[in-house]
């Protein structure tokens, strides 16, 4: 039995990394770039001269000169202060589905590096067979009709969801009447921030302060005949699973409006309950979350859009399709939205997906599901037994794959709160946790996700070295308020100056310019 | 058979999975489901393939279904048009394959100071290439960072109506048209059929009171360098409103940046700096501008600064103007964020990096001596026309075959059979152009490919 182990010896590399400007020595170079053959070169003569001035660039610009080598410690340097998902017991990250994400994946999806989008679809059969059989398996997964792979990111398909609900109503003529669209405050921020980028206005819906979830009569309030439609997840960020979700749904379509299911938290649901049953007109999945695809600092990433067969004339150009011998683009959509993003989707993020599934099959991914469920359970156990913890809402009902938790009582007790424990943890060798996203609603929050690709002892550790920090706010909350202390860098010391237009600098010559003067 | 242990799942060895759920009182984690009613239980079997259990299994059927697949390593590559092929120094693909960046996402900046590091030092990287002092973390692609930068526009002016030129990439305005669709409206502006740039009258007559913003691309979709760029910025500054310039950064070791002939707003495609071309997937655009409180208060993206920490000489990073953004304010942001191409932004700063100052100048130089070389080359073919246009180009540029008796997609169908992609068909986006396709030539070329597109062209013009 893996032994378990809270790395108090643990520091993180800190290399003292200067700005890469101040490794600058003039004439160094980093790499040569091939020169064309002195034929073209004859050829061609002075090809700036015929520029005219204005066109130009007159001074070379101020990048550093650095050898190979000096550039490769570098970034290798800021790499190891750097504490990516696969090195860390990351259950921390909750809401963002952080699970193991497979090497031999990255290693198959160099095999497109020098595919160009625009290549003859004969040429790029098994790529795209590939996008089409990863869409086939997202109709199986959620049961809708269609899906488009285009959107780089989960906000930006809910973004194109937004867009084809505008669409929608347009071809029925509602769209000046249909001018809301209903979210919940535990929905992510996209879900209210799309849709008002999308042209709508946001009504957003507060949980009942018992259950967790907004009340089904606050729902039927505010539909009327100006909803566009209602933009949801479930769970929401709480992990609690809204029993009434289809009555929400049936609500809000006998109203005409359409339902969104923002599938962010699918990890758990997997081949249990799926969005067609609960009679939602359109998905979406963050592919870089649920199906396994590292989430690369925030992308690049992946949104899966599923739409059901009335709302598929909208989709984004192209899809991909099959006419039973090959495999082709299509852009023939008149009443598409448009496109959301150039081609025909994150490609490589595609191919990573698609092999991820392909080595579960259907009762792996209920595994999955099944084991992030119990990892969740499991390790709510072990952090609720810890004093100061506590969690709101819905006592006595299970959460599905992950728990919003709070440090109220610890708080109370000690003045530690949630953003010095979330920097604290740093000093074990475990990132930071997600607290909320804003506004907090509950006090004080944590969230934690344990993906399926957690051990027990892994999950042991994650509660034990809490337990640890709660201990520490007691003895001494300085020190905790003081931390991190075996991370990369330390606290920033004015904060107030990341606001201040006078003194923010977003790039080291605005830094130079403001600050050394 | 037995239960499979999955090696991903640690806790799908059966006797571990028995203890925890002993230790939670439960015989299964059905127990668990029954938080989900029942009648929204997925009762059916999800239809798909048998698993392919081993990495070896795994590895041999992707690498089956490729296998036919052609790529630009194998056959010679003359297409651009969004994405394009430059040479990735090897560096940047060591560094964005370290799980520590590849597999990092919204830690803070203190485990994750390294990220914020390289975040910033690539912003500061771009904003010399652009001469701006505020450059945006990475937006999905061009197409979404030109929309942003017109809403951002529309914002500052209080204006709803953007001028864009005819020679704007199709599919970027595509993009674009759906970003801009509730709020604001888009005139498109004639060009110069001689020279492709953009017809000044035409601006003229329709700029107004109503004009948010200019957006114009340089180099154009087409291929040719925008060289009235002062006079429009000019133009668009007299009515108040603001000049916003795409720009493939590829270019700009040579080319004027925007900011010197009166962009207030930079945008652009990040994949030509150390992203493969990977079948679209390298995208991600940027946003820039000058250092303004107005210009700063109204980009959607995350903006990172550089500030110090609590420890003497130590730099630390940190989040800039937060509370505009969608994670802090919702509905009531500029726009929306999300997850978008941030591990490119990292990768981009490599590259400028390693290039350096001398590397840009020369990638540039060399590229526009190789265009110049091949449109001189394939010029001579019988029934081609190169140049079309009276205009400088940079790394792409139209290739006309009216007088030949083929079309565009026969004659690529032609030139595949010789291991070539040849230029993108123009004939539906811009029938005006004629029977066109636009060819993209970078520093990866040769002259002996170069060559062998003339002669293949030859061959199959004959």
């Amino acid at each position: 039995m893996a032994k378990l182990k809270i790395r108090e010896n643990y520091h993180q590399a800190r290399w003292d990394e200067p700005i890469i400007y101040e490794l600058s020595t003039p004439g160094e170079r980093g790499i040569l770039v091939p020169e064309p053959e002195p034929e073209i070169k004859n050829k061609a003569g002075d090809v700036l001269l015929n520029l005219p001035e204005s066109m130009c660039r007159k001074e070379e610009p101020n990048l550093p000169e650095i050898s190979q080598k000096q550039v490769l410690a570098h970034y290798l340097h800021l790499s190891q202060e750097t504490l990516g998902s696969n090195l860390n017991n990351d259950i921390s990250q909750g809401t963002c589905t952080m699970k193991y994400n497979p090497r031999i994946n990255e290693k198959l999806a160099g095999l497109i590096h020098h595919v160009h989008p625009l290549q003859d679809e004969s040429t790029m059969q098994g790529l795209l067979a590939i996008n089409y059989k990863f869409e086939h398996f997202l109709k199986e997964i959620s049961g809708m009709d269609k899906f488009t792979l285009q959107p780089g990111g989960g906000s930006h398909a809910v973004y194109t969801a937004a867009s084809i609900i505008r669409a929608y109503h347009e071809s029925n003529g509602e769209l000046e009447q249909r001018d809301e669209i209903i979210t919940t405050i535990f929905s992510h921020p996209c879900d209210a921030a799309t849709p008002a980028t999308a042209g709508f206005k946001v009504v957003t819906l507060y949980p009942n302060e018992e259950t967790g979830i907004p009340d089904l009569e606050a729902l039927e309030e505010a539909v009327s005949e100006r909803t566009a439609a209602v933009f949801i997840t479930n769970p929401e960020d709480t992990g609690i699973y809204n029993r009434e979700i289809d009555k929400f749904v049936q609500t809000v379509q006998n109203a005409g409006a359409l339902c969104f299911y923002d599938q962010a938290n699918a990890n758990g649901m997997l081949g249990i309950t799926r969005a067609r049953e609960a009679g939602f007109d359109m998905c979406h999945f963050n592919v870089h979350k649920t199906f396994g695809t590292p989430h690369g600092c925030s992308g690049p990433g992946s949104g899966a859009l599923g739409v059901r067969e009335h709302l598929v004339r909208f989709l984004p150009v192209p899809t991909v399709e099959f006419d039973g011998e090959k495999y082709y683009l299509d852009y023939d959509k008149p009443e598409s939205i448009g496109k959301v993003r150039g081609f025909f989707g994150v490609a490589p993020v595609t191919l990573k997906a698609y092999s991820w599934v392909m080595m579960l099959g259907a009762e792996g991914l209920k595994e999955v599901a099944e084991i992030s469920v119990l990892n969740n359970n499991y390790l709510q156990k072990k952090v609720e037994e810890i004093p100061g913890v506590g969690t709101w809402y819905a006592e006595g009902r299970r959460r599905l794959e992950q728990v919003r938790y709070n440090w109220i009582e610890l708080e109370e007790e000690t003045g530690v709160g949630t953003d010095d424990i979330m920097r604290r943890i740093g000093d074990y060798g475990i990132q930071h946790y997600w607290t909320s996203h804003h506004p907090w609603v509950v006090p004080e929050p944590f969230t934690l996700e344990p993906c399926e690709t957690y051990s027990k002892v892994d999950l042991e550790e994650y509660a034990a070295v809490l337990k640890k920090i709660a201990e520490e706010a007691r003895k001494d909350s300085e020190f905790v308020k003081a931390s991190p202390h075996k991370c990369a860098s330390h606290n920033i010391a004015k904060p107030e100056e990341l606001n201040d237009p006078e003194k923010w600098a977003i790039t080291w010559r605005a830094y130079l310019r403001k600050h050394k003067k | 058979m037995d239960k499979i242990v999955y090696p991903y799942i640690p806790n799908s060895v059966p006797e571990i999975k028995k203890q925890m759920l002993e230790e939670l009182g439960l015989k299964d984690v059905e127990e668990i489901y029954a938080e989900i009613p029942d009648h929204l239980r997925f009762k059916g079997e999800m239809d798909l393939p048998e698993p392919l259990l081993s990495e070896y299994e795994l590895e041999r059927h992707v690498e089956g279904l490729l296998a036919k697949d052609k790529d630009c390593k194998e056959y010679i590559n003359f297409l651009g048009g969004g994405t394009w092929q430059h040479y990735v120094p090897e560096v940047c693909d060591t560094i964005n394959s370290r799980d520590e960046f590849l597999t990092a996402y919204v830690g803070a900046a203190y485990a994750d100071h390294g990220k914020f590091q390289a975040m910033f030092e690539f912003t500061s990287m771009l904003g010399e290439l652009l001469d701006f002092d505020v450059v945006s973390t990475p937006t999905y692609d061009w197409g979404m960072a030109a929309g942003f930068a017109i809403r951002m526009a529309a914002r500052i002016t209080g204006r709803n109506e953007v001028l864009i030129p005819k020679t704007i990439a199709p599919d970027r305005y595509l993009c674009i048209e759906n970003v801009c669709k509730p709020i604001i409206k888009i005139k498109l502006i004639d060009y110069n059929k001689e020279s492709g740039l953009l017809d000044l009258e035409d601006l003229k007559d329709n700029i107004s009171d109503k004009t948010a913003a200019i957006y114009f691309e340089n180099p154009s979709y087409l291929g040719f360098i925008e060289t009235q760029g002062e006079e429009i910025s000019r133009i668009v500054h007299e009515n108040n409103a603001i000049s916003i310039v795409g720009v493939d950064p590829s270019s700009l070791g040579v080319l004027a940046p925007p900011s010197h002939y009166g962009a207030d707003i930079a945008c652009g495609e990040l994949q030509p700096l150390g992203m493969h071309m990977n079948a679209g997937g390298g995208l991600a655009g940027f946003i820039a501008s000058r250092d303004e409180e107005k210009y700063v208060a109204e980009y959607p993206t995350q903006l990172w600064g550089i500030t110090e920490t609590i420890k003497e000489g130590e730099y630390g990073f940190g989040d800039v103007s937060f509370e505009r953004t969608s994670y802090a304010s919702r509905e009531n942001a500029k726009d929306f964020l999300g997850t978008q191409a941030a591990l490119w932004g990292i990768t981009a700063g490599v590259y400028l990096a390693l290039m350096g100052p001398k590397g840009m100048q020369e990638l540039g130089e060399g590229i526009m001596q190789r265009v110049n070389y091949a449109q001189h080359i394939l010029g001579k073919i019988p029934g081609v026309k190169v140049p079309t246009l009276n205009s400088i180009n940079f790394k792409e540029f139209i290739v006309n075959f009216d007088d030949t008796d083929k079309d565009v997609s026969d004659i690529n169908r032609n030139l595949l059979e010789y291991g070539i992609f040849g230029g993108k068909d123009l004939s539906k986006e811009f029938p005006e152009l004629g029977n066109s396709a636009l060819y993209c030539i970078t520093e990866i070329h040769t002259k002996s490919d170069i060559d062998k597109l003339a002669d293949i062209l030859k061959k199959v013009l004959a």
